[in-house]
């Protein structure tokens, strides 16, 4: 439990770091394809049009749609972090003025000598359910933010278990692949209001009776497809990097605090509270410690929750927890309280 | 074809002995600034402990010796400058007397409620529960990074680079005694009012 985490952190940290490249990659190729490929179908449908008829042969819109891709994936590479604590409304943590908000500073510097990582900046999110996250793009950047419910609900054990988890998260950089994926998610969304809206029926549509033949019907039907599945592949892609995150940055908050069951006892009261974290809004779901929208699905496991959730079962997650505590507490010999 | 062959394995050779050597310098470079973390840590402890007993003097005339054993203890350990490898020792021998000493008057504050009730003691309470707190986890980091070290140099193939690396055996951070061990559990009782 001790050496297996801290062994492979530098494999976590360049598999994440490649994931974060990979996915900005797979962003900018994506939309090259639908700028590109619309070009093409363009270009193939005015390929008969009379001589004095507009002919499509410079690809505009796929240079355009890439550069815009290319920017947009480096504004929110760079500006992810920022965008997810605006998105909830978060409030930093500068001058404690509470003795909860003393415990929280407190704490954080704590898990942060633990960890051996820089303290991140603190953040309070005014929201009476409890819920924790970060964000960051490597521990120099880092952000930790707590919702005020989580403060009021636990104490201070239990409260370090789940800020070392979030320092987990923040030290194997899954907060780096996290972020910009929740900021791509935004710009695949914006992308695609913005777009519906261009090619709405009767804006370009300026049918002169003129056939198009099955090649260029085939490639719209697939183009038209990738336009209305990108938001839902972005989505996917965010529920799916995220669940097996957790288990990990469990682990490692159990070998920072030495204290699993401090995590345990956190999680299940952050379980038990049943309100949805409101201030958290879909696209910063994945980011949570767990599922903000207070979704049924993570209850289970199977083919439709492994699909569909971000987060594992909360009571598989206990689970694992508590057997890490009860070995660690039959090791010292001490009783089982 | 066959001089081919061996120069791909000398460079497969040099390649692994960069490596080897590289990360063993790396972790050694962690395990001394691990070590440096727990000297800030202790001097902030030294720092917060004038504070502390100022501030409850006058509210207990009846512990005089137990804020005397503190007083002493933290005077004890500010003077301990040693260097080398008898260092560890000593520090952590000055330190865990002082740690004894300040759960002792944990234990004292505890008992009077009506210390407890004035505002500055709870604060004051939070202040040294987080500075016990990050001396112990900034040494848990210490011995953490020591072992992986430790190990590294000790396995084969690793310690045919070892003594390149002019890596050393680094002591690891021992607790002295059992009442020691049991300071965490006095300090973590100061659970926040729900």
């Amino acid at each position: 439990m001790t050496d297996e985490p801290s062994l492979n952190l530098f494999q976590q940290q360049e598999a994440n770091r490649r994931r974060t490249f990979w996915l900005m990659v797979g962003f900018v190729v994506f939309f090259a394809w639908l700028g590109f490929g619309g070009d093409y179908i363009y270009h193939l449908y005015t390929l008969g049009a009379p001589r004095r008829a507009y002919h499509h042969d410079f690809p505009w819109l796929g240079i355009g749609l890439s550069l815009v891709a290319l920017a947009l994936a480096w504004y929110a590479y760079k500006t992810g972090p920022d965008k997810v604590l605006w998105s909830t409304g978060a409030r930093e943590l500068i001058d404690p003025t509470d003795a909860k908000e003393q415990q929280l500073v407190n704490v954080v510097e704590e898990m942060a000598i633990a960890a051996g990582v820089p303290r991140p900046r603190i953040w309070i999110v005014d929201d009476p359910d409890p819920n924790a996250f970060a964000t960051g793009t490597d521990p120099l950047h880092s952000h930790v933010a707590v919702t005020r419910g989580l403060l009021d609900l636990c104490t201070r054990d239990e409260l370090q278990g789940v800020i070392a988890h979030e320092l987990g998260h923040v030290k194997n950089l899954d907060v780096r692949l996290m972020t910009t994926l929740a900021a791509l998610v935004g710009a695949v969304a914006l992308m695609h209001d913005g777009a519906s809206r261009m090619f709405r029926p009767g804006g370009g549509s300026r049918d002169e009776g003129r056939k198009a033949s099955p090649l260029v019907l085939a490639l719209l039907l697939v183009w038209i497809v990738s336009w209305i599945l990108a938001p839902i592949i972005a989505q996917l892609l965010a529920l799916g990097v995220s669940r097996k995150r957790e288990y990990l940055a469990d682990a490692m908050s159990a070998q920072f605090t030495r204290n699993p069951l401090a995590l345990a006892s956190a999680l299940q009261k952050i379980e038990g509270a049943e309100a949805p974290t409101t201030h958290i809004k879909r696209g910063a779901a994945h980011l949570c410690i767990a599922d903000p929208l207070g979704r049924r699905l993570t209850e289970h496991e199977g083919l439709f929750a492994d699909a569909l959730a971000t987060h594992p079962p909360m009571a598989k997650r206990i689970a694992i927890l508590k057997g890490m505590g009860y070995a660690q507490l039959k090791k010292e010999g001490g009783a089982i309280s | 074809m066959g001089s081919l062959i061996l120069l791909a394995l000398l460079v497969v050779a040099a390649g692994w002995l960069i490596g080897a050597y590289n990360g063993l310098v790396s972790l050694k470079n962690q395990t001394l600034n691990a070590f440096k973390q727990i000297d800030v840590q202790l001097k902030r402890r030294h720092d917060l402990i004038p504070n502390l007993v100022n501030s409850v003097k006058g509210a207990m005339d009846f512990e005089k010796s137990t804020l005397e054993a503190v007083i002493q203890a933290r005077n004890q350990a500010v003077k301990v400058n040693a260097a080398g490898p008898e260092a560890i020792k000593q520090i952590s021998q000055a330190e865990n007397a002082l740690s004894s000493a300040l759960s002792r008057l944990m234990v004292v504050v505890e008992q009077y409620p009506q210390l407890k009730a004035t505002g500055n003691i709870s604060q004051l309470q939070e202040e040294l529960t987080s500075t016990e707190n990050r001396i112990a986890f900034a040494r848990q980091l210490y011995n953490d990074t020591a072992t992986l070290y430790n190990t590294k140099q000790q396995q084969f193939p690793t310690n045919l680079v070892a003594g390149v690396a002019k890596a050393q055996t680094a002591d690891l951070w021992e607790l002295e005694d059992q009442a020691e061990r049991a300071v965490p559990q006095v300090d973590l009782s100061t659970k926040p009012k729900a």
